[in-house]
């Protein structure tokens, strides 16, 4: 299992589809939608890593992965 | 590029799915494969029915063995799978529509007898594929294009009409609500019996256009706001407990299952035969 500290926000815009959800929902303000209404991390410095953002997208485009799981 | 999970369940070269932007049904189909990653089943003894609906293009995206069958008869196809290949653990996923009016008798039925199929309701309230008409889940008041001045049927409430058909574990979560949710699936497929989980969805383009619902934030947080565990409920006071829906474990406990007990008749009978 991964400690937090080897996690690492990850994004896939083509899977994006703009919904708000996770931006909405995220409880540090990490995110935004970008121009074409896609998400975009806005302030990585503020995310826990509570994973709030990949259990509620409805389109798998936003995850915690490993550092070395590029 | 995807996640771990997602790598390993999921048809990636289906995906992204043909869902609506906000649809929440990806949220719950996500679920049911964490509560599998969770409970660490394999793969190739794992079995996904599904019938007719927007829930039900979910087994597409999902690599285990999945079956697509026909309107409503997702339990019956999956009783078959189960009686021919016991050791399988057989999930249904199915919509509020395909589960409770097309599929009402297999439903109940299936219920009664307790075989040990688990069923995951994506509820919408609303036939979301075919273009928004009011299923048995609308509420009463709301609109649909088969309801254009209000739905004035009384909704049922699946969970409930599950655990009184003789499920042995029913309970119901929401599609904001993803931890319990991950939860009760887990606790649904590891019951020996018939299960049944309900997952209050969001339907934004059919549902939520015709009732003026807003955005699909807006559809979340009523979820979030409005749905109350019965665990709780009795400590509200009257005031909040006004308009508020039950989610929760209505239903856990241990009966004969079905497959065992036909395996059961079976040996029985062959010995009576020798």
């Amino acid at each position: 299992m991964n400690t937090k500290d080897q996690l690492d926000l990850k994004i896939n815009k083509e899977w994006c589809k703009g919904c708000n959800i996770c931006v909405s929902f995220c409880p540090t303000n990490v995110l935004a939608l970008d121009h074409n209404e896609k998400i975009e991390i806005v302030n990585i410095d503020a995310c826990t890593k509570c994973g709030l953002c990949e259990l509620r997208c409805p389109d798998f485009a936003i995850w915690l992965g490993g550092k070395d799981n590029e | 590029m995807s996640s771990n999970l997602i790598n390993e369940y999921f048809r990636e070269s289906k995906l992204p799915h043909i869902w609506c932007p906000g649809c929440s049904h990806g949220i719950v189909t996500r679920a049911i494969a964490k509560a599998i990653d969770e409970l660490g089943l394999d793969k190739d003894k794992v079995t996904i029915v599904s019938g007719i609906g927007c829930s039900s293009r979910a087994p597409g995206y999902m690599d285990f063995n999945t079956l697509h069958t026909t309107h409503g008869r997702a339990l019956a196809f999956a009783t078959g799978v189960k009686l021919a290949n016991p050791e399988l653990d057989v999930i249904v996923i199915t919509g509020d529509g395909d589960a409770s009016a097309i599929g009402g008798n297999h439903l109940i039925h299936a219920a009664r007898r307790n075989i040990d199929i688990t069923t995951i309701v994506f509820n919408n309230n609303i036939y979301g594929m075919t273009g928004g008409q009011y299923s048995p889940t609308t509420p009463t008041g709301a609109l649909g294009t088969t309801a254009p001045h209000g739905n004035i049927d009384k909704p049922f409430d699946i969970a409930q009409l599950a655990a009184a058909a003789g499920a042995t574990y029913a309970a119901r979560s929401t599609a904001y609500h993803t931890t319990q949710l991950i939860k009760y699936i887990k606790k649904g497929i590891q019951n020996k019996g018939f299960s049944l989980v309900e997952a209050a969805s969001i339907c934004p383009t059919y549902y939520g256009r015709k009732n003026k619902s807003g955005s699909p934030v807006k559809m979340m947080e009523h979820l979030k706001n409005n749905f109350v565990d019965v665990k709780i409920i009795d400590k509200l006071p009257e005031e909040k407990k006004a308009g508020k829906e039950l989610m929760g474990e209505f239903k856990d406990i241990t009966a004969p299952e079905y497959t065992a007990e036909y395996l059961k008749l079976i040996d029985r009978l062959k010995g009576a035969a020798k």
